[in-house]
């Protein structure tokens, strides 16, 4: 018997200048531009109410856009509704069907692609097999743990072979252990099949973990798109910097630039760094804990306020004059003691300058 | 991605359209809907039974020519793609056009000729004449229609659902025709005296003392819209408590024949109203045989103390507790396991839990419950006729206004509207009290909790009720069935088998088995309408009820209240106004099964409505969505994700709109004829003639019946699979 084999069929989606808005006033995605390409994991993040999900629901055809043009694999798909698209979604809330089994709930799909009785069923068990699954065809969802029903949700999508698969907070409802465990599945599946995936979360963590691409929505707009790594090492404004990772938002003075150099003063610490473009006159500094080197010799006078032993490393609440930084510490060996003063510089890399918003 | 350019649901229609067009006869059928003569009898080219395509080749009913022009355009837009506009256009216009034609020439013609004189003023006499529409009309209507409604689709409505904006289109023209136009035409006599409308006469009716009357504050009487108003919300409220009282009990408590206890709450739903009303007198009427044993031990006066409210009050509560029952057991075993275990760990005590967290999730089943009681109570016409003494209630005096020597139909309207001013009211009431709370309880998540336990408190109570009620109806039957077996009750106390013998007797003959019972006629009859009504009245009612919960449509309030309103209208004026409405063309079903039929779908298709509201609110719409995601169209996702998990309520709307079907007297005593007599009126006519014993015997097979039918539905429709463990599995 020839072995049925999930593959991708993946394609790239794009959103242009779509806008939803709900009841007449409400606006819930403000003319967002998207472009995602084939094979790639990206994540929509942002607080709750930012638009994320409905961003998702606009993709799977559960809403119609307001306005704006949904291409999926170069097709305008505007105007379909979900049944006539090739989505597959996977729901926070799982969404297995409770009257019927592992096996059905997964064949669901399937029986409405065109395939026959045989491949229907042969295609279902692979996805199965694919999430390790293979010997639970005829248990009911109630009769598997939330991460086991979590893995059917995710086979019942796949199998379809969808040209984007897409994820509502997926993980939401599974232990933090279990969570590691499951994204990493997720994207290994995903890199292996090559899926385009549109993954929406609030945790920032899981964003940076599993994402190729990250996009921050704040009140239904873009707030900015990027790597991983570019959205951690230079966020474009205040918010991105505070919500991806933490950052220190730190109240500076641009002096002087030149060229694409800025030189900042802080506290009447000087320090040098890239101007994104940036003219001379107040401005914010994102720091991340990590990149505030204490004790050194040139740096911001502070007062140790708090110290928190936290294994790895030392947490420590630093007052300064505008205020209170945090700071993070590698040596756990010689913490430095509370009520302790010392100076607080900047790492050679790291800091930049953002929009305060 | 699917490319789609040919359109298999138009194609359907349209071939629909065209049969209906040039194969099958064009006029309705002497013979009856279901009558095959015709095919014998000179069809296709008997004017009589001939198509429309023939009729107009011969050259007559030249009016129906321009249906032509409507069926044959779409056919030239079926390689069009759905999102061409020209596409939409097209079916629109002749979708919306032909139907407009088909109805304007309907009501324009009638059996004499144009049925205005505005018409024959403008256009002179037709020297032509038209009868009712029949197989051909119906079916090129409804191809119209869907015509329609995929042209709308087609230009986006509802996401561009075809299925959706099918099913609105078609359930608003049914509704309109079956619901809206005979209670219109009905209203419109309100208004109505000998010479032409007036709005005082209006206004003496409406105000009359008779309605209104304080005076049983004082020792008179009171008058009929106060009675039924106080007997509704009554009613409403006994049968709410005890349907929840035998659902709890039912579902958590330790009971062990729980089994006996569902079925004694489906009997009194599967015995036709009067009955109730007739065992109650033979126990508590002035020789009613609990009367004169307590006259012969305590030597007590025999009083007429039943006939007025209590009786009523007793008998409706016996005959409308079950609904309740049917309508909470889905309720209550809805409500989320996991909910109730996750205020136990909250530390609520059974008692707290049941109180701040089960009993409120409960809220929109108990609401929907009382409306249901409410209205029934205020729509019952059975038990006020038997039992109601000096009690005016609006519907019996909506029937004599009508039957009596009176004959007042102005009367009878503005009965009728105070009447569905209440119900519309308790309705109102009833929204505004469940409010917008989510009470979702079916997730997507499986749900492995266990229902607890009522506290003990509370089961001690509820179970002492149960069995009260279920010795109270025990003894009701024992009367029914024992009553039927006597000669003469009262009178003769010997035991016989004569009124059966009567009733059902058969012979064996050379020919075949003769059916030699003088209530084998009316017996087939109300098989056969109630078997063909059922299931279109859950079809009917399901339908609504997704629509109503899963889909937004702009005019879906009004949509909503359409649908109910058919239940706020008591059957008396239902089948008067259906005797107005449809007694002349186009639409000409007086006399016929198909009104019966009628009748019954849409007077019991708010009960489907709103179980599946109930039950559907209850599931979470991820389900849906997921469904939708995964390829399936809207109906794939009705068939095969929310209907399985309907299964109760499809049941309730089964076995109910049958049972209606078998028990109805109101609307029915109107609508009967020679050829089609259903078995309540046969039994109130024995009634009339004082043949209790006959009466009482078929009304007892009737019961019979009814139970082996629920128990075929039962088995066939089964229980629904949502994988939740009991406490209780079988014990062994």
């Amino acid at each position: 018997m020839a072995q049925a084999r999930i593959v991708g069929k993946a394609a790239p989606v794009s959103l242009r200048q779509v806008t939803k808005i709900f009841s007449g006033d409400v606006i819930a995605v403000d003319n967002v531009d998207l472009n995602i390409a084939t094979g790639k994991l990206v994540t929509l993040l942002g607080p709750s109410g930012c638009g994320k999900t409905t961003t998702l629901r606009i993709i799977a055809g559960l809403e119609m856009a307001t306005s704006g043009t949904i291409l999926i694999g170069n097709q305008d798909v505007t105007n379909l509704p979900a049944t006539d698209r090739d989505v597959a979604m996977v729901f926070q809330s799982y969404a297995l069907f409770p009257h019927m089994n592992v096996m059905e709930n997964v064949s669901y799909g399937l029986k409405f692609s065109g395939y026959q009785k045989d491949e229907v069923r042969e295609r279902a068990l692979a996805g199965l097999n694919l999430v390790g699954l293979r010997d639970f065809g005829s248990r009911l969802p109630s009769e598997l743990s939330g991460g086991q029903q979590q893995r059917v949700a995710v086979a019942r999508a796949l199998v379809l072979e969808p040209q984007v698969l897409l994820f509502d907070e997926p993980l939401s409802n599974l232990d933090a252990k279990l969570r590691r465990q499951v994204r990493e599945d997720i994207r290994s599946i995903q890199r292996e099949l090559g899926l385009t995936v549109v993954y929406v979360t609030h945790d920032q963590e899981e964003a940076l973990a599993v994402s190729d691409e990250i996009v921050v929505m704040r009140n239904a707009a873009v707030a900015q798109m990027g790597t991983p790594r570019e959205l951690y090492d230079s966020p474009i404004d205040s918010f991105v910097a505070d919500f991806i990772g933490e950052a220190n938002l730190i109240p500076c003075e641009i002096q002087r630039t030149r060229g694409n150099r800025a030189t900042i003063a802080v506290d009447g610490y000087e320090y040098e760094l890239p101007a994104r473009g940036m003219q001379p006159g107040d401005a914010t500094l994102a720091v991340r804990p990590s990149r505030l080197v204490l004790g050194q010799e040139a740096g911001i006078d502070g007062c140790i306020a708090k110290a928190t032993y936290v294994g790895v490393r030392m947490e420590y609440t630093v007052e300064t004059s505008f205020g209170s930084i945090f700071v993070v510490h590698d040596d756990v060996n010689t913490p430095l003691e509370v009520g302790h003063r010392l100076k607080v510089g900047f790492a050679s890399s790291g800091p930049v300058l953002v929009n305060r918003v | 991605m699917k490319e789609i350019s040919i359109h298999p649901v138009l194609v359907f229609w349209l071939a629909i359209g065209w049969i209906g067009f040039i194969v099958l006869p064009w006029y309705g059928i002497e013979d009856g809907f279901f009558g095959l003569e015709w095919l014998l009898d000179g069809y296709p080219f008997e004017l009589d039974y001939a198509p429309a395509a023939f009729l107009i080749a011969a050259g007559e009913k030249l009016w129906l020519a321009p249906l032509i022009v409507a069926l044959v355009a779409p056919l030239l837009v079926l390689n069009r793609r759905k999102t061409e506009a020209t596409y939409s256009r097209v079916l629109i216009a002749s979708g919306g056009l032909g139907f407009a034609w088909l109805i304007a020439q309907g009501f324009g013609i009638g059996i004499r000729g144009y049925s205005t004189d505005w018409l024959v003023f403008l256009l002179g006499e037709l020297g032509d004449r038209q009868f009712g529409m029949g197989y051909g009309g119906l079916l090129v209507a409804s191809s119209f229609l869907f015509m329609l409604t995929q042209g709308i689709a087609a230009r986006g409505a509802v996401n561009g659902d075809v299925f959706v904006v099918g099913t609105i289109g078609g359930i608003v023209a049914i509704v309109t025709i079956f619901v809206f136009f005979p209670i219109t035409k009905m209203l419109s006599s309100a208004f109505s005296s000998d010479s032409g409308y007036s709005v005082l006469e209006f206004a003496s009716k409406m105000f009359d003392d008779r309605l209104w009357g304080l005076a049983c504050l004082s020792g008179g009487r009171c008058g009929a819209a106060l009675n039924s108003l106080f007997l509704a919300i009554l009613i409403g409220t006994l049968t709410t408590l005890l349907g929840l009282t035998f659902a709890l009990v039912v579902t958590r408590t330790g009971f062990r024949h729980k089994r006996l206890l569902r079925a004694l709450t489906v009997l009194p739903i599967i015995t036709p109203p009067f009955v109730i009303g007739l065992a109650l007198i033979l126990l508590f009427g002035l020789s009613g045989s609990i009367t004169v044993f307590l006259a012969d031990v305590f030597g007590t006066q025999p009083t007429r103390w039943l006939y007025g409210l209590p009786g009523i009050a007793i008998a409706q509560t016996l005959a409308y507790t079950p609904i309740a029952f049917l309508v909470l057991i889905g309720v209550v075993e809805g409500v989320s396991p996991s909910m109730e275990e996750a205020a136990q760990t909250l530390r609520a005590s059974r008692w707290h839990t049941f109180r701040t967290v089960s009993l409120p999730l409960m809220r929109p089943g108990l609401a929907n419950a009382f409306l249901l009681g409410f209205i029934e109570s205020m729509a019952d016409f059975g038990n006020p006729l038997v039992l109601g003494g000096n009690f005016d209630v609006l519907s019996t005096e909506i029937f004599f206004a009508i039957v009596g020597a009176q004959y007042d139909q102005g009367r009878a309207a503005v009965l009728a509207m105070i009447l569905l001013f209440f119900t519309l009211s308790a309705f109102y009431a009833q929204r505004k009290f469940v409010g917008r709370k989510s009470y979702t309880t079916i997730s997507g998540k499986g749900d492995a909790g266990i229902h607890p336990l009522i506290p003990a408190g509370l089961a001690i109570p509820v179970l002492v009720i149960a069995a009260i009620w279920a010795l109270f109806t025990a003894v009701v039957y024992g009367m029914i069935v024992y009553g039927s077996f006597v000669e003469l009750w009262g009178v003769n106390n010997t035991v016989t088998f004569k009124h059966y013998v009567t009733a059902f007797s058969v012979r064996l003959e050379d020919s075949g088995i003769r059916w030699s019972g003088a209530a084998w006629d009316s017996f087939w009859t109300t098989i056969k309408i109630a078997i063909i009504a059922a299931p279109l009245t859950a079809i009917v009612g399901l339908i609504t009820a997704y629509l109503l919960t899963r889909q937004s449509f702009p005019g879906k309030n009004s949509f909503e209240f359409g649908t109910m309103l058919s239940f706020a209208i008591p059957g008396t004026v239902i089948g008067v106004s259906y005797i107005l409405a449809f007694n002349v063309p186009p639409i000409e079903i007086t006399g016929t099964g198909v009104i019966l039929v009628v009748s019954f779908v849409f007077r019991n298709m708010p009960v489907g409505v709103r179980a599946g509201i109930a039950s559907m609110s209850q599931i979470d719409r991820s389900l849906d969505e997921s469904s939708l995601t995964l390829g399936a169209n809207s109906w794939q996702t009705f068939r095969r994700v929310i209907l399985p998990l309907l299964r109760p309520a499809i049941l309730a709307a089964l076995v109910f709109s049958f049972v209606r079907a078998m028990t109805a007297i109101s609307a029915v005593i109107f609508l009967v004829s020679a050829e089609y007599d259903m078995a309540t009126s046969y039994i109130i006519g024995r009634v009339e003639n004082n043949d209790y014993g006959l009466a009482i015997a078929y009304s007892t097979t009737l019961i019979v019946v009814m139970l082996t039918a629920v128990g075929i539905f039962q088995l066939l429709v089964g229980q629904v699979r949502i994988g939740r463990r009991t406490e209780f599995a079988p014990a062994g």
